[in-house]
């Protein structure tokens, strides 16, 4: 008894010798033990914290490859394979890291698909939203970048592709081409800037927005399912009354979904990591030849959608365009949605009928974007991306007119 | 010495203070984005190379590579040659009256310096797919034959002149090259720089 007493004195003092030397206690209260979010979150208000997850998989994952892996033209694709075959538990910290490329991609659409069904977007989290669009971004600027490092023949070609979009901008194309391989076609010397960016510059980048985009997020309080303000109800003690602080009871909610996500990770990691072909492209098994290029050529799943839009507008620099406005388009949903209310649960059927619209577009896009452009399939693509800019472009008009149910002002 | 702070001197110094470091942060920016460009290696790499002819059959190509870029050669037959005229309604460019594209003596309607040798890079001006070669095909009323890309459905005739409705602008490059024996070409050189 003495003894417990004696350590927590111990404790006592070693806290508050830190306290006045730096905010721990502070910081702690304000943004874990006494930080409120509603007590009403569902499934759709995991994948924020899953985000994080993924992200130290792959910075760990990350620190472990590079140890093995060689940026070299001649020694890259070779290193891989020594990384699979000779590296102690290699071939696991490998699959890890491809594997959590993708989840980062499905984790990072369904937490953007969260802040489209319950409006958070909208006023007061803009700020939110577009620091977390950048962070999606920079994201497919990594994952690009990363998926040079095997070189291997997707690699090097998917590299090409993506390369000369930016050639079709009028004037600097061809030199901004030129600067951003470093040499007349994509080299040893493209592929070693591809590195220090995916291993340095983009992560450095990436930490610094999520750091940014959740002390925004704390600033403003996280919304929820009903897209009500739950500052607005405070009790005697200037606590929100439908709000429960994020630890312990969102972290714990959060630790089962943690633990629900490791094992669907685990399960695709040992039994499928390429995932048919979708994860892992089976062209990228054989090595980069500048010489040949493979049959048909598609981007990695998470790609795809954007990739048909490219491929739907017969035109060089009109389909660039259009592939580049349909990343950047979201960016202005606070300003494009004039609906009075947040949530889809009192929208009206307008909106529902959009979103859904939306969501059909987008997946079909995606699935256009890994078969062959010829046919039908260039006609249906350009249909859905029509479909896909008027959910954008058309929205300041239909979410103005949509009839909206009354909000309650509690949490449901 | 005067109690009151004169605001114009102080925003005067704060502005002058950051015009400074910005155009000290622009020429220390220069040697970072000057070192994006091709390094010293990568432009000796990019030496003319040396093509012989003789061995070329024709109506046969062959791959050859310049600063890593895949050329096309090949050698035309007089039947080959026929196809290119009566092609202008279907191109987009026939008379090559794009910039840039080709050197002064690739203007023409075979694009090259002697129309039985035809040389033009290997990648396609959309977004840089190896067009496969499809020589002979089943003439129909919109394909005679020529380069065809996989990755998206571009075609260019037998002078790499671009189809028109194709997601392709411009017509296929011509390097610059000459001929440096009567049956050796360099790629990397122009006639006038022989």
């Amino acid at each position: 008894m003495m003894k417990d007493k004696k350590q927590n004195e111990n404790s006592g003092k070693i806290l508050s010798w830190i306290d006045a030397r730096f905010p721990y206690s502070e910081t702690m209260r304000e943004h874990i033990t006494e930080y409120y979010a509603s007590k009403n979150f569902n499934i759709w208000y995991v994948f924020g914290v899953l985000a994080m997850v993924v992200l130290v998989i792959q910075l760990l994952t990350g620190i472990f490859l590079t140890m093995n892996y060689k940026p070299s033209s001649a020694e890259a694709f070779s290193s891989v394979e020594y990384i699979m075959r000779d590296v102690e538990w290699g071939w696991l910290i490998r699959y890890m890291h491809s594997t959590g490329a993708s989840f980062f991609f499905v984790v990072v659409y369904l937490h953007m698909f969260r802040a489209m069904l319950y409006g958070s977007y909208k006023k007061p989290r803009e700020l939110i939203w577009i620091i977390g669009m950048l962070i999606f971004i920079v994201l497919m600027a990594e994952a690009f970048a990363g998926y040079l490092l095997p070189w291997g023949q997707m690699s090097y070609w998917g590299a090409q592709v993506i390369i000369s979009i930016f050639g079709a901008i009028p004037f600097v194309g061809e030199a901004l081409v030129e600067i951003i391989r470093g040499d007349y076609s994509i080299s040893d010397i493209t592929l070693n800037r591809f590195f220090a960016l995916h291993v340095i510059a983009l992560p450095l980048a990436l930490i610094a927005l999520i750091f940014v985009h959740i002390v925004a997020l704390h600033e403003v309080g996280s919304n929820n399912p009903d897209g009500i303000e739950i500052k607005d109800h405070k009790n005697e003690d200037g606590i929100p009354v439908d709000g429960v602080a994020f630890h312990p009871y969102h972290t714990s909610k959060d630790l089962v979904a943690i633990i629900a996500f490791l094992m669907i990770f685990s399960v695709v990691v040992f039994f499928a990591p390429d995932m048919g072909g979708y994860f892992l492209e089976y062209a990228n098994f054989e090595k980069a030849n500048p010489s040949a290029t493979p049959e048909h050529i598609a981007p990695v799943w998470y790609f795809t959608p954007y990739y048909a839009i490219l491929r739907a507008v017969p035109d060089k620099l009109g389909g660039a365009i259009a592939m580049g406005l349909s990343v950047l388009l979201p960016l202005f949903l606070p300003w494009l949605d004039r609906s009075k209310v947040k949530s889809i649960r009192y929208r009206g059927w307008i909106y529902k009928t959009s979103l859904s619209l939306f969501v059909i577009s987008f997946i079909s896009l995606g699935v256009l974007g890994v078969l062959p452009a010829d046919g039908i399939y260039v006609s249906m693509a350009r249909f859905f991306g029509i479909l896909y800019f008027a959910f954008f472009l058309l929205m300041p008009y239909y979410s103005a007119i949509d009839k909206t149910k009354p909000v309650p002002s509690r949490v449901t | 010495m005067s109690e009151k702070i004169d605001k114009n001197k102080r925003h005067f110094l704060g502005a002058a203070t950051a015009a400074t470091g910005i155009v000290g942060f622009g020429f220390a920016a220069v040697p970072f984005l000057s070192s994006l460009k091709p390094s010293a290696r990568a432009r000796a790499l990019g030496a003319p190379v040396e093509v012989p002819l003789s061995s070329l059959e024709p109506g046969e190509m062959i791959r050859v590579v310049w600063r890593g870029k895949l050329v096309y050669v090949l050698r035309r037959t007089n039947e080959m040659l026929s196809r290119l005229a009566g092609l202008t309604d279907l191109l987009r460019d026939p008379d090559s009256l794009e910039p840039d594209i080709q050197p002064e003596f690739a203007i023409n309607e075979h694009r090259s310096l002697n129309p039985e040798y035809l040389v033009v890079e290997g990648a396609c001006t959309h977004l840089g797919c190896a067009p496969l070669p499809q020589f002979e095909v089943t003439p129909s009323d919109d394909w005679f034959g020529g380069f065809f890309c996989p990755c998206h459905g571009s075609k260019f005739d037998l002078s790499g002149r671009v189809y028109k409705g194709v997601p392709a602008p411009t017509n296929l490059k011509v390097p610059p090259y000459s001929f440096t024996q009567s049956d050796v070409i360099t790629i990397g050189i122009n006639p006038s720089e022989v």
